[in-house]
């Protein structure tokens, strides 16, 4: 592996690989303090994610590592008009790995054509985003133990949330996993995702109830429903409570269902949820951290 | 040249009644230097109408846009007046620089000098996707 574009350029094998290392640093994080020294990583951020960007800056650093970079288009070459194969070109003699995030869809896979160092790709406009799909791996895998025989519910925007995307293409590949699809007329999951999992035999039910839902899921990944995504305001208004996770609606879950979430939320899950142990998402991004710390070494090909 | 005569050259043959000059055009036999001959609207049990295009000269046609086109038509290659090999075709793997990508959001859109490239992502429906992007190709809309 030389880059990470999709997921789905992962084997289970690797995914499994990549977790344990993050658990191991997790547990040993001294032992991995100055693995990285005297390497540079470059975040080129041609749409500003402050997020994803502090997380990746956060774990090369804990990795003894240095950062150097932009987040803005505006700030860089993009400006000028300079292409993404020759900005990489020119990044790749300044820094020993390239992390990219792009507003265009497949930027980072003709970044990885030019560049001579490793790529990953932290997010190209609404397609790919690999590094949050292994943050949430590393979470199901550490609040739950296992990745087989789950019951797991997406709630909200399931039309337009690529991390939803994902994460089915992600989780279908293991054994009895059920999904639960829970979202309003509007914003139901595409029709090729269906067909994927038609074709693969796996089990999905669709509904626009997350209370009825809520008693079989093992885990509930919630996304956020935006104004935006509506033809008109008045749907808008009868809808959006529905998909708001409340304390009272998590009475009807199980009492060792996780609630996950990509973060950053608006009001799509009340902040009397968060101190329930069966809220997940705080620690879900922490774990964003310690996931691409794993990467950064594998793609690096630190021991 | 009588066009029924090729000593040395391929015959693509089984072309649908009147995509023969789209064909031409792809395939850029304008550049050639040899008779080309396109037989438009010759009589077949198989297809009711069809186009042929004869090539006097030994060269060698992109059959992976010529597969992508009409994976029905037929190559014969013709040595010495006698047909030595008949060529099916079939969709190809991967085809560059013939379909473009639609998507607006692909960075095929915006970034210089990068070849349109798409991969054959499902066999059995011919469906190509960009592999930038992923978004499908509408196929056969090049004829
Ligand atoms: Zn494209």
């Amino acid at each position: 592996m030389k880059n990470l574009i999709s997921i789905l350029d992962l084997s289970l094998e690797e995914i499994d690989e990549l977790i344990a290392t993050a658990n191991d640093i997790i547990e040993n994080p001294v032992k991995y303090s100055e693995k990285c020294h005297g390497k540079k990583m470059a975040t080129l951020f041609f749409e500003p994610s402050t997020r994803t960007r502090l997380s990746f800056e956060a774990a090369m650093y804990e990795l003894g590592g240095n950062v150097l970079g932009f987040s803005e288009a505006n700030s860089s070459s993009a400006s000028k008009g300079e292409s993404v194969a020759d900005t990489v070109k020119v990044v790749s003699y300044y820094a020993d790995i390239i992390t990219m995030r792009h507003p265009k869809e497949g930027a980072p896979l003709v970044a990885s054509m030019n560049a001579t160092v490793p790529i990953i790709n932290a997010g190209d406009g609404g397609h790919n985003h690999p590094t949050q799909t292994l943050t949430d791996l590393l979470t199901i895998k550490r609040e739950m133990g296992r990745f087989d025989n789950l019951t797991i519910g997406l709630c909200g925007d399931l039309k337009f949330g690529r991390t939803v995307h994902s994460l089915v293409q992600a989780m279908m590949r293991y054994n009895n996993v059920k999904f639960v699809m829970i979202s309003p007329d509007e914003l139901k999951i595409p029709e090729y995702l269906k067909q994927e999992l038609i074709d693969a035999g796996v089990e999905f039910t669709e509904t626009t109830d997350l209370e009825k839902a809520m008693p079989e899921l093992d885990i509930l990944y919630m996304t956020r429903v935006q104004r935006e995504r509506f033809f008109n305001e008045a749907d808008y208004i009868r809808l959006k409570d529905s998909y708001i996770l409340t304390s009272e609606k998590l009475l009807a879950a199980k009492a060792d269902m996780r609630v996950l979430h990509p973060l950053p939320r608006v009001n799509e899950i009340s902040l009397d949820v968060d101190d329930d142990i069966r809220a997940a998402y705080f620690r879900q991004a922490c774990n964003g951290k310690y996931i691409r710390m794993a990467l950064i070494l594998k793609l690096l090909g630190v021991e | 040249m009588h066009i029924d005569e090729i000593k040395n050259g391929l015959v693509l043959d089984h072309i649908k009644a009147g995509k023969s000059m789209k064909i031409y055009n792809y395939l850029e036999l304008d550049k050639l230097d040899c008779v080309v001959a396109i037989i438009k609207n010759v009589s077949s049990k198989k297809m009711g109408k069809k186009d042929i295009i004869k090539i006097d000269a030994e060269i060698e046609v992109d059959v992976d846009i010529l597969g992508y086109i009409d994976p029905g038509i037929t190559v014969d290659v013709i040595k010495d007046g006698k047909l030595v090999e008949k060529r099916h075709l079939e969709l190809p793997e991967k085809v560059c620089n013939v379909i473009h990508c639609k998507n607006p959001r692909c960075i095929t859109s915006t970034e210089q000098g990068l070849q349109q490239m798409f991969k054959l992502t499902d066999k059995a429906n011919g469906i190509y996707r960009c592999i930038y992007c992923e978004s499908k190709a509408k196929h056969g809309s090049l004829l």
